[in-house]
């Protein structure tokens, strides 16, 4: 790939969306928008690149963006997350909102929908003791297309098959000619919505817990912190923030503390905050 | 020491998958064409985990099951259907007579390696 094009499609990705992508990401370039270039009419990413460059042509950007800002995604990834959440995290919250019986779920980039579908199904298995209980669960990603997959909740027979037990897809999918969907009434418990994570998260409100697994390594470390910074700002004082088994906060952000004994779990810089989020 | 899997099906090509990727993932194996055979396997040794077929010929794999559970240490090993039956009844079937899991063919590694995590084995 010409130096020219990589250094265009580099910027136009780090202003839309924050990514950050080192040359030795170049690969990942050819992969993914080659068949965006296609989709589009054009030869090749070269040719594609001559038809933008004057940035005049919105769509095939728009595409560039969704392509590269895909991640792929499977159910209850990382399965001792979900056990911590279910265990440890969600009867602490459950404990401290005794008196609102509220709850706010966010998943700030959702990709094809199998993390809030997962936590959805754990919502659901907890439903004895969920009674008269408000969850609201917000799902967003940057990627309208991947919105609209979340949406549909309908996963092929491989990806049905990822992480997902078997006795959970008998409860909670029903199988079409396509796949399996996700049964209505859990599609209905998450509202869907495309979400740029770089823009103000104050229209999305105050949230309890953050879901926002192997994103951040994406961008660069200013990018990073601003997100971080941002989302602080809208979590409960109590809250919990999840990231990837592999990510930290440390020297990133100081809005967040890690748990100890919970590697991804990160709770507000507050020790008040920390005792109350995750008991031990 | 190596856990031992029962690999149950008819055709020798699943077979020879099965085996590829289960000794990939450290494992050692067994064979058998037929419940029958594997009951016999079974009696022999009883394996930490057992991937099996449904339809097979002398003995189908329901009915494999069903005998395994009633046996001596047979609640002992997880049992992971793999067949191309997979509509709604047949899972179903398949746990109420005592399977732990459940793979719809076709399958591959990654799948079998996360149904593997879901029972603790990988």
């Amino acid at each position: 790939m010409k130096d020219e094009v990589f250094t265009f499609l580099a910027r136009l990705l780090r202003e839309q969306s924050g990514l950050a992508l080192p040359r030795d990401k170049e690969y990942l370039l050819e992969s993914r928008l080659a068949p965006v270039a296609r989709r589009h009419g054009h030869v090749d990413i070269d040719a594609m690149y001559l038809a933008i460059r004057n940035g005049q042509n919105r769509a095939i950007e728009r595409d560039i963006v969704e392509a590269m800002t895909t991640n792929e995604s499977f159910f209850f990834r990382d399965a001792a997350t979900f056990e911590t959440f279910r265990k440890a995290v969600l009867p602490t919250l459950l404990g401290a909102r005794a008196h609102t019986k509220t709850l706010r779920v966010w998943f700030a980039a959702c990709s094809s929908g199998q993390e809030p579908y997962s936590v959805a199904m754990i919502f659901e298995e907890e439903r004895a003791r969920l009674g008269g209980w408000t969850v609201d669960m917000v799902a967003t990603d940057i990627s309208n297309e991947m919105i609209q997959r979340s949406r549909d909740g309908l996963y092929s027979h491989f990806e049905a098959q990822r992480g997902l037990p078997i006795q959970m897809l008998a409860k909670y999918f029903d199988k079409e000619d396509q796949g399996w969907r996700v049964k209505g009434f859990l599609r209905e418990r998450i509202k869907f919505r495309p979400f740029n994570l770089l823009d103000s998260h104050v229209s999305l409100g105050a949230f309890d817990i953050i879901f926002c697994r192997n994103v951040l390594i994406y961008f660069d470390l200013a990018t990073k912190r601003e997100i971080l910074d941002r989302m602080s700002r809208q979590m409960a004082r109590d809250g919990v923030l999840f990231l990837g088994g592999a990510e930290t906060v440390i020297g990133v952000s100081d809005k967040f503390l890690p748990h100890p004994g919970h590697a991804g779990i990160f709770v507000p810089a507050q020790p008040v905050a920390l005792d109350r989020a995750v008991g031990q | 020491m190596k856990k031992t899997w029962l690999i149950v099906d008819d055709s020798r090509v699943i077979r020879g998958i099965a085996r590829g990727i289960l000794h990939d993932l450290g494992f050692e194996t067994d064979e058998a064409e037929d419940g029958k055979q594997a009951l016999a396997a079974c009696v022999k040794h009883m394996p930490d985990a057992v991937l099996l077929d449904w339809n097979m010929p002398v003995m189908n794999g329901i009915e494999f099951l069903r005998e395994l559970r009633t046996m001596p240490n047979g609640t002992s090993p997880k049992v992971f259907f793999c067949t191309t039956e997979n509509d709604m009844s047949h899972i179903t079937e398949a746990l109420e007579s005592g399977a732990d899991e459940f793979i719809m063919k076709p399958f591959d590694a990654e799948i079998l390696t996360s149904k593997l995590a879901l029972q603790g084995l990988a």
